[in-house]
């Protein structure tokens, strides 16, 4: 069997997990405080040290959170690339459906729950 | 003899954790969703239970992805608090209930659930939540003491929805087959209707969330037949944490008695809440 797409998401699935291993291993370190601290010092040793590609490089750099996500990234763990980077959830999500944080915070019911 | 007297069906929404820590619960937009705690924890304190089985999914704080399993029991003394990136939350440790869960471990993998079993484990917003909801502590600590299930509901293959119901009923029998004069409650959390990724980040459906809870009312064993796809097509890829409720369900009797009802989705999940109580 298995899972048909669904429009506009990621289904998180052992073929895209494996892909994001890189990216998944280097963000799970981040639950460290240590970690973060290193991570905030020097991005780019950070980085190497986990082999990512140069395009997955890429997509942190310019803190592309939809790119992340396809490329494998778990939206839980990315989260904690976004605590380590001053970029909240709602921030990331505004950004993945494409338009501005405030824009995004007009869309929600009672926007004071953040 | 041990007993299973209530369940819980609720969300885990991470940011009640620090509304919860820095007190911010009378806000206007945070008071409806704690306000509907205020009966179910007075509902909690006539029952008096003496352990919580918490269903629920780590959300990438203890367990990793180079070995995934698809149901974990913590089996310890106590849980720590794990930091799940964000810092270590202002919490006392977890207690456990070492043998009851070496009890439920025993009886549970002999009838087929084949769980990975640990003695150490760390505890997140995916638990602790819920804990903060139901069970609040004190400078004494937590009033209960606990036992932690971990599901795969992140990296498909999932369990079915079926199977999370099957496992509550062995839970069940479990719980039941165990001497000592126990009286536990179980939680099954997450959920409700939500997506966290992709364009189509914060799509909620009520609909969906209001029938799934008319279903775990008055027709369980149908609801267990829902796939993965529906639910994640209909209330978004991350709802599908909602199959542990179903494990919840499925350790209370079919005619179990319904008490509370409650929902509020004020910004990209449905918070839902549902008790249920054995006669």
């Amino acid at each position: 069997m298995g899972l048909r797409e669904i429009p506009d998401t990621s289904i998180f699935d052992l073929r895209l997990s494996r892909r994001g291993r890189r990216l998944n291993k280097l963000c799970h370190t981040l639950c460290d405080p240590r970690n973060r601290e290193a991570f905030k010092a020097d991005e780019e040793a950070y980085m190497a040290r986990f082999g990512l590609t140069e395009e997955e490089k890429d997509l942190v750099r310019t803190r592309n959170f939809r790119g992340l996500i396809e490329s494998g990234l778990n939206i839980y763990w990315m989260l904690k690339l976004g605590s380590a980077t001053g970029n909240s959830l709602y921030r990331m999500g505004a950004q993945m459906r494409g338009e501005s944080y405030e824009a995004f915070l007009k869309t929600r019911t009672i926007d004071g729950a953040v | 003899m041990a007993r299973v007297v209530g369940g819980i069906g609720l969300s885990h929404v991470p940011s009640v954790g620090p509304v919860v820590d820095r007190k911010r619960q009378d806000e206007a937009a945070w008071k409806p969703l704690f306000d509907a705690y205020v009966p179910v924890r007075d509902w909690l304190s006539k029952l008096k239970p003496d352990v919580a089985i918490v269903v629920y999914n780590d959300h990438g704080a203890d367990f990793a992805l180079d070995k995934y399993p698809t149901f974990a029991l913590g089996a310890a003394e106590r849980y720590g608090i794990a930091d799940e990136g964000f810092g270590t939350r202002p919490l006392p440790e977890v207690p456990g209930d070492a043998e009851l869960s070496i009890h439920l471990c025993e009886r549970l993998i002999e009838d087929e659930f084949d769980l990975t079993v640990c003695q150490e484990m760390a505890v997140e917003h995916g638990f602790l939540v819920p804990m903060n909801l139901c069970f609040p502590h004190t400078a004494a600590g937590w009033p209960v003491r606990t036992i932690p299930l971990q599901v795969n509901v992140i990296q498909h293959p999932l369990p079915t929805a079926r199977r999370c119901y099957k496992l509550g009923q062995a839970i069940r029998r479990a719980v039941e087959s165990y001497p000592p004069d126990v009286s536990a409650v179980i939680l099954g959390t997450g959920g409700m209707s939500h997506q966290l990724q992709g364009r189509r980040f914060g799509f909620m459906n009520e609909a969906f969330d209001q029938a799934f809870l008319d279903r775990l009312e008055s027709d369980p064993d149908g609801l267990a037949g829902i796939s993965h796809q529906e639910i994640m097509e209909q209330a978004g890829a991350e709802a599908v944490e909602l199959i542990m409720w179903l494990t919840m369900r499925g350790a209370m009797s079919p005619e179990a008695r319904r008490v509370h009802r409650h929902y509020y989705a004020p910004m990209t999940t449905g918070m839902g809440l549902i008790t249920f109580e054995d006669s």
